[in-house]
């Protein structure tokens, strides 16, 4: 199977009594959008970390580009080319928007090891960064200090990031969390030719946004994959129905 | 030019054209408070480094300031006996010369940094408060203890040291020393803020995840800012046991890395001249209000209350508002 790109087999890991991973295997293929759902407290988070470096599994193991990756942290996995945003955008918020997305590039092409050149005058890094701005249409804003934008706008900067690592494959975490229709819709409109760069692992709570982008969707409740299939085949399962969708008419 | 630029010239400007003065004046005085201006606010720039642009509050920076102190000490206390620091396995004199001396007490400087702030580093927050402050006591007490080179009453040194070309006992020859190396690392302070290196050590002091994310170490970027920062502070402990001819365990104690700290906290945290205009105003402080009464620092006090409580930006945030993201 040479078109797996991230790979997670049996992982499970318990805080105390809670099981918030129990044996899960998923996997991410060259190409695809991989959806994640879950309610509240499904375990999505904990999953996240374990796959990103943030956690470590108590058994199984984190496979990425076919290498054994449980063992390393996430500058290691970030530096393999694992690019993650965050629920939470989690950006440097004294720093210009252009600031953001240059230190996004120097992590990835450059070294922080220089101490004499201007880092926001390096031709290479700003080519990087203003293409990733301009593909998520922040160019406007690139002076603007990261903690006067908008939710949306930090949103879009925490993909700019992303963008900067030319990764092998991304790992989002609720990119359209808190953003408007608008915003969303054009998040989505992105993300849907993003693929074809690197695979997304999409953890999202926006269904629109998850049945129109989705090759794949797993679900995860309690900790455990209920279910895992195509868009068509996640809205029949009746398993999922109850546990989560219920409610919702699709 | 941005105001806070002009406002840098100004105090730049100041801090020469004053010892300026005082030499056409006949002032010598003057012009001594004001090499003490100089240096301690190179000590300042140094720990800016680490407390300003990386996030690290370290309160044992006295520990850079005071080994730089004992460079000097030692180098010229053997030199003036003429007795070598070793005979074996190899050969060391001791030295008058200023350069070799700077040298000394930048690189062991550095090294007992890479020392203290691998271990140090490892902790944040309160507790790299209290562990750099622990470091600095234990060499503290160490000096005290150390009868070889005067323990608790110092050391000595009856001629100041020399750089060549120059009378160094000649005040104001001695201030254009300190004052040409105050402005040579507040150029190389400025380069590194706006270095690859400065871009992501200051992002690390903002958000330790996002630095993570795109794949670089905040530890080793720390690393590296407390050692730089130790080694200037260490230069500055040189100058200032030289101004002095006189080392003593004091340049250890805490009052020290105190005072270093709040030169920052006076003139603005993070900025570049902050320190000069923050080890000035406590110079002027000491200098005016010490004769009134023998605790003027209880004005100090009520000052650095204000500033921490309604300025937070320091003397140069108050003057040149908020700072602008350099591009």
């Amino acid at each position: 199977m040479t078109d797996l790109v991230l790979e997670t087999k049996g992982i499970s890991k318990s805080f105390g009594a809670l099981k918030a991973s129990n044996n899960i295997s998923l996997d991410l293929r060259v190409g695809e959008i991989h959806a994640l759902i879950g309610p509240n407290g499904a375990g999505k988070s904990t999953l996240i970390k374990q796959i990103a470096g943030g956690l470590t599994p108590d058994s199984g193991s984190v496979h990425f580009l076919g290498e054994d990756v449980t063992t390393l942290d996430r500058v290691a996995r970030a530096r393999k080319g694992l690019g993650r945003t965050f629920q939470i955008s989690s950006l440097a918020m004294d720093f210009t928007v252009l600031q953001n997305v240059v230190l996004g590039a120097q992590g990835a092409k450059g070294s922080p090891w220089h101490f004499f050149r201007n880092a926001m005058k390096d031709k290479r890094l700003l080519d990087i960064a203003w293409n990733a701005l301009e593909r998520v249409g922040l160019q406007d804003q690139a002076k603007v200090r990261t903690a006067d934008l908008s939710h949306g706008q930090r949103r879009q900067l925490e993909v700019a990031v992303a963008l900067t690592l030319s990764p092998k494959a991304f790992l989002m975490d609720e990119p359209m969390a808190g953003m408007g229709a608008a915003g969303s819709a054009q998040l989505t409109t992105f993300l849907e030719n993003l693929r074809t760069e690197a695979p997304i692992l999409l953890v999202e709570h926006d269904m629109d946004a998850v049945f129109a982008l989705a090759d794949r969707i797993s679900v995860l409740v309690y900790g455990e994959i209920i279910a895992s299939g195509t868009a068509d085949e996640i809205r029949r399962d009746p398993q999922v129905q109850k546990a989560y969708l219920g409610e919702e008419s699709l | 030019m941005s105001r806070e630029t002009s406002l840098n010239s100004v105090i730049g400007l100041g801090l020469l054209l004053v010892p300026l003065w005082a030499y056409w004046a006949d002032e010598p005085f003057i012009i001594t408070l004001s090499t003490k201006v100089a240096i301690l606010a190179l000590a300042g720039v140094g720990l800016n480094i680490a407390l300003g642009l990386g996030g690290l509050v370290s309160f044992g920076h006295a520990a850079f300031f005071g080994i730089g102190g004992y460079a000097m000490g030692i180098l010229a206390a053997h030199a003036q006996t003429y007795v070598p620091l070793m005979e074996w396995p190899f050969l060391i004199d001791g030295t008058k010369s200023m350069p070799i001396i700077w040298l000394v007490a930048m690189v062991v400087s550095a090294l007992v940094a890479v020392l203290i702030g691998a271990l140090s580093l490892r902790t944040s927050g309160v507790y790299f408060i209290m562990i750099t402050l622990a470091f600095a006591q234990m060499l503290y007490y160490f000096a005290i203890s150390w009868p070889a080179y005067g323990g608790e009453d110092g050391l000595s040194i009856y001629l100041r040291n020399s750089f060549p070309g120059l009378n160094t006992l000649v005040p104001i020859q001695f201030f254009g020393i300190c004052y040409a190396l105050l402005m040579i690392v507040i150029a190389f302070s400025a380069r590194l803020a706006r270095s690859p290196f400065g871009l992501a050590l200051a992002a690390a002091r903002q958000n330790e995840e996002r630095v993570e994310t795109v794949g670089m170490r905040p530890y080793n970027l720390r690393l590296a800012a407390f050692v730089i920062s130790a080694a200037i502070t260490g230069l500055a402990g040189a100058l200032y046991a030289d101004l002095n001819r006189f080392v003593s365990p004091t340049m250890f104690s805490w009052h020290m890395s105190g005072e270093i700290m709040v030169f920052i906290i006076l003139g603005g945290v993070a900025r570049l001249y902050g320190p000069v205009a923050g080890a000035a105003l406590y110079i002027m402080l000491e200098h005016f209000l010490g004769p009134i009464s023998e605790y003027w620092q209880i004005y100090l006090g009520a000052l650095l209350l204000l500033v921490v409580l309604f300025a937070r930006g320091g003397l140069i945030g108050t003057l040149a508002g908020r700072e602008v993201a350099h591009d």
